[in-house]
Parts: C-alpha cells; structure tokens; sequence
C-alpha cells in the first residue's frame, strides 16, 4: 500500500492514501499531537469531506477494529476446514473486571475452552499472548473456539 | 483630573472597546483587524474622540506588538520547514512575488510617492496574511485538503522573503546610497543564512537558553530575548522586527510550540494595540481619496494571488477545484501590510496618504480574503456544471 506523508509547514504531516473507490483516506498528525482522520470527498479528491478529530484511545480503538476485522476474517478462513470453530472478537471495555489485569486471571481456557490467539492494541498485533499479559482498556482479543464457549468467554470477560 | 487616572481610563476603555470588537469580529466569522484598524480611525485624530493621555505608552506597546508579531510569524515554521519549504516551493515563491509586490509598487511610482513609497507598498500588497490564512484553511475544514500543503509553502516562502525584505526596507527607509543598500543586502541574506544553519545544526542550544519547565521563567526569558535582539539590531540599523524574527527561526523544536503558547495571549494584547495606534496616525478624513485606488489594488492583487495559487497548485497535480481554492487562500492580507507601513510611516518619509491607501487596502483585504477563500468553492461549481444543450430541453421527459 502506497501512503503518501506530505509536510503541512507550522501545523504537521498528512498521511494519506486513495482508496480502490476513488476517495483518499489518512490522518492528519498535528505537531501538539492530536490526530485527525480526514476522509476526501466522493466527487473531488482534493477536498476533505470530513476530518475528525480523534483522541489517543480514539484512533488507537479505531485502529484496533479496523485492523481486527482483517485479523479475524483471516483466521475463519483458516477455521472454515473445521467444523464447529468460529473466531470471534472481544473488546475490553473500561468496566470490564479484567482490565490492567494480567489475563491469566480470567482463567478463559480453563472455562470456557476458548483460546485468546491474538491482542490488537494500539494499531499493533500481539500474537500468541501469554497468561502474565496485562488487559488494557481498548483492547481487542481475538479468540476462536466453539460457538457455546465464545459465549462462555464473553460473560467471563464482562462480569468475572 | 490626575493624569495617571485617566491614562489608565483612557487604556482600559480601549483594551475593552477591542474586546467587544474582537468579540464582534469572531461571531460573524471574520479577521479582528479590520475592526481593530477602524477602531484606531474612530479613536485617533481626526476622529469622534481624543485620546491624549496613553500615547506614551500606546506607542511604546505597538512597538512591542511588532516585535512579538515578528518573533511569532519566526517561530511559526522550523528551519527544516523553511528550507525544505524553500526547495520545493521557490518558483511559485518568485511567481508570488512578482505578481503581488509589482501591482503596489507602480501604482505607487504612478502617485508619485518614488522608490521608497514603491518599495513599501510593494511589500503591502506582496505579502498574505499567514494568520488569515491558517484561520481560515482550519475554520473552513481544509487542513487535509491536498492543495493546502500548497499554500503553506508558499506562506513559508513569503515568511523567508520577509527576512530579506524587511532590512532592505529599513535601509530604504533610512535614505542610504544604492551601494549601502546592496551591502545591506549582502549582510541581511548573510545573516539569514547563518541563522537558519544555526537553528538546524544547533537549534536546540539556542532553544535551551530561554527553554523553562516553569511557564513564567519561560516568559521572561523569552520575551527578555526578544527585546534585547530587537533592541540590539534597531542599535545596528537594522530594524529590530528583524532581529525579533531571527530569533523566532532560531528557536526551535518543542520549544518553539511553548513558546507559542505562552507568547500567544501577549501578542494578541500587543498586536491589537499597534493595529489601533496605526489606525489613530492615520486621519480617517485622508481615507475617501484614496479608496478609488485601494479598491482598484484590491481587485488586481486579489486576482494576483488568484493566479499564484492556480498556477502553484496546478504544478502540484491538484484538481481545479482545488487550484481556485489554493488561489483564495491567498487574497487575505492582514498584520504583515500593516508593520510595513507602520515601519514607513515611522520613518516619516512617506507622504501621509500611503498610510491611509495601506489601511483601506488592508482594510478590504482583510474582509475580502476570507469571503473569497469560502464562496469560491460554491462559485466553481456552478460555473463548472455542464451547459446542458438544447437537445435536452426539446426531448425531456414530458
């Protein structure tokens, strides 16, 4: 993928890239450090539809969903031989019990049968988690297992 | 009544006259200037209402206005900024400066006002407003427009341009000989270029001197600098918004976006003041004389700068569209017209109509640049929609 950074003098950097649909999509990064997604408009590339101010945890969620679908539409691809197995996305919310907790605490193999394969945070993968990694709000967990123990693992996560 | 309470009555009905101006000015979505610049016509002489008693430190305070205006337009952009900004972007920069400073440069040989009255107004009408413009850009959503990029650099061209113009001005100003004013010259280029090698190599021993975790410390520091270099280059003759804006390239990094922050609040308070001091030395009775030129230099230059930004952002690949958009952006001229005639009235070797021609001009532009940069968008489009043939208007559907 192609993305273009270009110098914006006294305010930052745009980076940016067009999409197979004709419009440009990118950030906007500020030199105090806010980020603005910025999104072209249908008809002229040039002009900003919508730029939308986002905050760290905004843009690092985004990021996250974003990058975590892909994440997960390519493990069910792996799956699709087994029967019975699904991938499946959970974020950890603010309220969660487990958050800046490591996640061997929530003891989700044990109870549910799931496997967490891979954390998003912050843009980034990390793949294979151990027990001793710590949840941070905003964190995406991918996890594949049955149908009944995504459900399982879901509840653990929300209430403990 | 005891002159010290009415100095300050005097200064606080005008600090908060410009409140309700900038107040006014920021609900309808304009630039304050033109209303802080009426706001002078209003007070000064030939005006409703004398002021006699805060011209002491009214003058004092416009002085300081320039300088901080000048430090912050040099803290504005790195010196990386201006270099790369330079390589990129100086054939649009020399097409802007021709364009622009030649308009108010003969109209000014064609009043009679000689080489230094063309030199003054060909900066007035040379350099855009990059507080305008930035305002603008933002207000109206445009920061990650493609052809904005286009804009700034060229905005970082001019900042770079005022760095060579302002001593040669000052040294116009000061009726030095064709050899003194190359040398003049040779020395201002000279010194840009160091200080800009300075502020890349060893921007940050500079930043360190005045850099403070504790804002007040900062402050002081900062502004202590600043009147110091100012003072100091005003001593060698060398204007001391020079020696003000040298200093704001010097300072860079993290540094220099603190040093905005704090300087801001100060430079607003002191801008607004020398805004209204330049309109109180103008007699507003001197302004309908020259508003037939003002109007006719307002639609040239705009057109100028229309041309400008076209031309910059076609070579930059930008749609058309965008290309009268960059173009629009450019118009506003605002502070920066106004320290240069400031700096030529100062001097008092330009006839007093220069200062009136210079406040309706910037008085037009300031208003004109920002409505332009917003309905040019609307007004391409519905010229650029398809002329739909009579083919269509006999065999529509019924």
């Amino acid at each position: 993928m192609n993305v273009d950074e270009t110098d914006l003098p006294g305010l930052g950097r745009r980076k940016d890239f067009m999409t197979a649909s004709g419009r440009r999509i990118g950030v906007v990064e500020y030199r105090e450090g806010q980020t603005e997604l910025i999104v072209s408009t249908w008809d002229d590339p040039d002009t900003c539809q919508a730029s939308v101010p986002l905050t760290a945890d905004e843009s690092a969620t985004l990021g996250n969903l974003l990058g975590g679908q892909r994440l997960a539409m390519k493990l069910s691809e792996a799956h699709r031989e087994i029967p019975g197995i699904v991938t499946r996305q959970f974020s950890i919310s603010a309220e969660s019990p487990f958050q800046n907790q490591p996640m061997g605490k929530a003891c989700i193999r044990t109870r549910s049968g799931v496997s967490i394969v891979a954390i998003m945070r912050e843009g980034e993968v990390l793949p294979s988690p151990g027990p001793d990694v710590v949840l941070h709000p905003g964190d995406l967990l991918v996890a594949v297992g049955t149908q009944e123990g995504l459900d399982t693992a879901a509840g653990i996560l929300r209430n403990g | 009544m005891d002159p010290l309470a009415l100095t300050l009555i005097e200064l606080g009905a005008v600090v908060f006259c410009l409140g309700l101006l900038a107040r006014l000015a920021g609900r309808i979505g304009m630039s304050p200037i033109p209303l802080y610049l009426v706001g002078g016509l209003f007070f000064g002489a030939g005006g409703l209402v004398k002021l006699e008693g805060m011209h002491e430190f009214a003058h004092l305070s416009a002085e300081i206005g320039v300088i901080l205006l000048l430090l912050m337009l040099g803290l504005e952009y790195t010196a990386t900024e201006l270099v790369t900004g330079l390589r990129r972007s100086w054939q649009a920069g020399i097409l802007d400066l021709l364009l622009n400073f030649l308009p108010g440069a003969g109209l000014a040989v064609m009043l009679g006002w000689g080489v230094v009255g063309a030199m003054v107004m060909g900066g007035v009408t040379y350099i855009s407003s990059s507080g305008i413009a930035a305002k603008v850009i933002t207000d109206l959503g445009r920061i990650g427009n493609r052809e904005t990029p286009v804009v700034l650099s060229i905005l970082v061209f001019e900042d770079l341009a005022m760095a060579v113009y302002l001593p040669v001005l000052t040294a116009t100003l000061a009726g030095v000989s064709l050899l003194m004013g190359l040398q003049t010259v040779g020395i201002s280029l000279a010194v840009v270029t160091l200080v800009l090698v300075v502020a890349l190599r060893h921007g940050h021993h500079v930043s360190k001197a005045v850099h403070s975790e504790n804002s007040e410390v900062f402050l002081l520091n900062l502004l202590g600098a600043a009147l110091l270099v100012a003072g100091l280059a005003a001593a060698m003759q060398v204007s001391a918004a020079v020696g003000a804006f040298m200093l704001g390239i010097a300072i860079s990094g993290a540094t220099a976006h603190s040093a905005t922050r704090v300087l801001e609040p100060l430079r607003d308070l002191f801008a607004a003041i020398f805004f209204v001091v330049f309109g109180l030395n103008t007699d507003p009775r001197s302004i309908p004389p020259v508003l037939g030129w003002a109007l006719l230099l307002a639609v040239v230059t705009a057109a100028t700068k229309m041309i400008t930004g076209f031309w910059a952002a076609k070579r930059a690949g930008i749609g058309v569209p965008g290309r009268y958009r960059a173009g629009a952006a450019l118009i506003a001229r605002g502070e920066f017209s106004i320290v240069i005639a400031g700096l030529a009235v100062a001097s008092g070797v330009v006839p007093s109509d220069l200062a009136a021609l210079a406040t309706a001009y910037v008085l037009i532009m300031a208003i004109v640049g920002p409505l332009a940069a917003r309905f040019v968008e609307p007004l391409v489009r519905v010229l650029r929609r398809p002329v739909r043939g009579p083919a269509f208007r006999t065999s529509g559907p019924a």
